[in-house]
């Protein structure tokens, strides 16, 4: 049974900040199908098209019948832990901070065996289920848990390696006006977030939550205007080194196009508060928790954007917001690029229209704000990257993935 | 007999000389190149003969690149019209006196200078495991970054629970080599071992402990493949290939590995050989592992599979023993030269049948048998070969 994680004690200011250092990154183009599903949360191997054998490592011919034809597909996760060892004496310094570190060799049930990180509730001859993680180096890799939950199994220590768990971490919600950072802070703290910091823009205007937000314990309002690049720097001061999970729920709704909606001042306000906000948010807050990827319990651990799902395609009757989502998506993908070193996740969460105030004349189905805060909960736990939340979401993902010119169609 | 056996040809007209161990040395600054001068240099002095004779080249060595076997011609200051570069690790040797002999056997080659050499550099091992394969960089380095300590430490344990292998039984294997390596001025590890040091080490990689595991050296090893009456013309003690196999990736439908190559071709073996496995008078086996060394016990048909454990308790593998095994200490206690380890064994049995292994001699060695073994590409060893060389007075 795991040890519950116990909380971690005050840092001593005379001790140096352990320096990330990362898990051996080189992979060869073809493994990245793993990647991309373990950034999705999804356990999927090559199947040969041709034989249906299943194939792991990832290979350009199937063993089996040299097809070349070996598309990812997801896979019945299913198996059982024929060997271990505990690594005391690793090649590189990531393993050896972290030794000794338990792996083993996993015969799956749809045929191929995996060399695999272990949880440490695994035993050797019994059966696990295998997932794809991305660890600290943001590259998948296969790991075994048992087959039944067990209490504090979250906490396991090369498991919390692979995730960016909120419990006894610090949080930053950057907009807790918003109906999904409200919803964020109650999911975050129930998930045993230590503390969570709200931003709370234009802080002189009272807001309907804000006394009930006041007294959870854990939570400290600030006033954050993400588009006022000397609001963030100055929240950032105070709170940017003790910022393990950044929570961007930058909102800015408003509905029309390109040629339908007069004049640009509504472009520039969306600009600010979500593209430039991002901006700002980055550059104050990046350095550090970059700095702090590897520092302990409450290490940094992720930043989440909140976007728009129609950040991947533009819906018309949206267009203008569509696009400012899109370049906040560019932005996120080099912020994941350059949080990488310190390894910090960069989870995208994508929804489709909230259900609330500003997408109100939509016909249903609408996501409810609870469930993105419970997504973005569920992810970080889970280590994520990409989260798609509700059935417009997930509707949109898979008709981009299955014809990016028809959803455009679709979506004008 | 198998078919593959009856339509395979003798060696005839080809015999190996020369056995050449350039001392290892734990770290080195010079570069492989350096070390396979070196074993060049004593393969012409050993032998008599005038470099511009060796017409052939095998090279095996993991710190070579960018460079292979065709640069060192020109480095060396060679005409070679056969050359190879075998990148096959702990199998380097027994493909290389393969290829060889073949080669000089067909005409295509006179004298074939076979090489394994590498340096050690302080940061050599680490980046040699990086680089190892392409799925090791995919599918196992990721995973502890262990090497092959670790992936061994996988296949030996579920060895030990499937056969009931027990550490002292590894124990036995390295504490005998020891004592044979005391013997042997070249080993790197000069002090003996005793069971109770070797149970009490530390742990590596569970099961593997510190004395499972081979010191990574600079070092080459060499020796020479040629006609025969070129040899007889130089009166150059030599010897005969009188059998061999070699086989990669063998029985990948067994889960984890039990069993190496051999035990698909070792009927092959004996049977080109005209040699009965208690024929054998010397066994060099290849012992990244002790573990590794029980299983060829096994596969090379010393006795069945899983009887390995009781193979080690009832039989004296030192060099006076009954069962006279690496007798020059092996990579556990001489030292792993990187590829050199793959022909430590084929050089060591060279100089038993040709009655030049001075202080590690076996009384009356006539047939000795080395095998070869290598390339985690994965999840487990790949390669395996081994060759029976017979001297002149069998």
């Amino acid at each position: 049974m795991t040890e519950p994680l116990s909380p971690p004690r005050k840092r001593s200011p005379l001790n140096r900040t352990r320096l990330p250092s990362q898990p051996p990154a080189p992979r060869s183009r073809t493994s990245h199908g793993l990647t991309r599903a373990a950034a999705e949360g999804r356990f999927a191997l090559q199947r040969c098209a041709n034989c249906g054998e299943y194939a792991y490592p990832a290979r350009d011919a199937c063993p089996s019948c040299l097809s070349s034809d070996l598309p990812f597909v997801d896979a019945p996760s299913g198996g059982e832990l024929v060997s271990e060892t505990l690594v005391r004496v690793p090649a590189d310094v990531y393993f050896r901070e972290r030794a000794p570190w338990r792996i083993g060799l996993v015969k799956l049930d749809c045929g191929p065996v995996m060399v695999s990180h272990l949880h440490s509730d695994c035993i050797d001859g019994e059966r696990v289920r295998m997932s794809l993680q991305l660890d600290k180096s943001g590259q998948a890799v296969a790991f075994a848990r048992p087959q039944q939950n067990a209490p504090a199994m979250q906490d396991d220590r090369q498991w919390r390696e692979m995730t960016a768990d909120p419990k006894y971490r610090r949080v930053l919600v950057t907009n807790g006006r918003s109906a999904v950072g409200l919803a964020t802070v109650d999911a975050l703290l129930k998930a045993g977030a230590r503390t969570v910091h709200v931003g709370v823009p234009e802080n002189w205007k009272p807001f309907p939550e804000e006394e009930r937000l006041r007294a959870l314990p854990g939570v400290k309002l600030v006033p954050l205007d993400l588009g006022d690049e000397r609001s963030v720097r100055d929240v950032a001061a105070d709170i940017a080194g003790k910022t393990d999970i950044l929570v961007n729920t930058a909102e800015f709704v408003r509905p029309g196009g390109l040629i339908d909606r007069q004049g640009a001042s509504f472009f520039q306000m969306e600009l600010a508060e979500t593209y430039m906000g991002l901006v700002h948010l980055a550059q104050s807050f990046g350095p550090a928790m970059r700095m702090r990827g590897a520092d302990g319990v409450d290490s940094a651990a992720a930043w989440v954007n909140v976007l728009s799902v129609y950040a991947l395609a533009n819906w018309t009757p949206f267009g203008a917001h569509s696009a400012a989502q899109a370049g906040c998506l560019s932005l996120s993908h080099c912020l994941r690029s350059e949080l990488h070193p310190g390894g910090v996740k960069v989870m995208n969460v994508f929804t489709g229209p909230i259900d609330g105030e500003w997408f109100q004349t939509l016909p249903p189905p609408k996501v409810a704000p609870r469930a993105v805060a419970e997504a973005i909960v569920s992810g970080l736990r889970s280590g994520l990257e990409e989260v798609f939340v509700g059935d417009v979401a997930q509707d949109v993902r898979r008709r981009l993935a299955a014809s990016p010119k028809a959803l455009e169609r679709e979506l004008s | 007999m198998s078919e593959a056996a009856r339509l395979r040809r003798p060696y005839d007209g080809v015999v190996v000389a020369a056995p050449v161990t350039v001392p290892y040395e734990r770290y080195s600054i010079e570069s492989a190149h350096w070390w396979i001068g070196r074993a060049l240099k004593a393969l012409v002095e050993t032998s008599g003969l005038d470099k511009r004779a060796i017409d052939g080249l095998a090279i095996s060595s993991f710190t070579l690149p960018p460079d292979t076997a065709v640069g060192l011609t020109q480095h060396f200051g060679l005409s070679a019209r056969w050359l190879d570069t075998i990148p096959l690790g702990g199998v380097s040797g027994i493909a290389a006196l393969r290829k060889a002999a073949r080669a000089v056997q067909a005409g295509d080659a006179d004298v074939v200078a076979c090489i394994a050499g590498d340096t050690n550099q302080v940061d050599t091992f680490r980046r040699t495991l990086e680089n190892f394969s392409r799925f090791a960089q995919d599918a196992a380095y990721p995973y502890g970054a262990g090497g092959a300590n670790a992936s061994f430490a996988l296949i030996a344990r579920h060895y030990m629970k499937r056969f009931g292998a027990t550490r002292e039984d590894f124990g036995r294997i390295a504490v005998s080599q020891r004592a044979n390596a005391l013997r042997n001025p070249h080993a790197l590890m000069k002090t003996p071992l005793t069971l109770d040091q070797y149970m009490a080490a530390r742990p590596i990689s569970d099961p593997i402990h510190l004395f499972d595991c081979v010191m990574p050296c600079a070092g080459a090893e060499a020796f020479l493949v040629m006609r025969e009456d070129i040899a007889a013309s130089l009166k150059l003690p030599a010897a005969r290939i009188a059998g061999t196999i070699e086989r990669h990736n063998a029985f990948a439908d067994d889960v984890v590995q039990t069993r190496g190559g051999w035990a698909m071709d070792v009927a092959d073996l004996y049977a080109m050989a005209a040699l009965r496995p208690d024929g054998i008078d010397v066994v060099l086996t290849y012992d990244d592992y002790p573990f590794v060394v029980m299983m060829q016990f096994e596969d090379l048909g010393f006795c069945a599979k899983g009887e390995g454990p009781r193979f080690v308790r009832e039989r004296d593998l030192t060099i006076g023993g009954d069962f006279p095994h690496n007798t020059s200490g092996g990579q556990l206690s001489v030292g792993q030269a990187g590829a050199g380890g793959g022909y430590l064994g084929l050089t060591e049995a060279l100089r038993q049948v040709l009655g030049q292994a001075g202080a590690t001699q076996v009384a009356g060695a006539r047939a000795a048998l080395a095998s070869g073994f290598g390339m985690i590409n994965y999840d487990r060893g790949l390669s395996s070969g081994a060759a029976i060389l017979t001297g002149p007075s069998a």
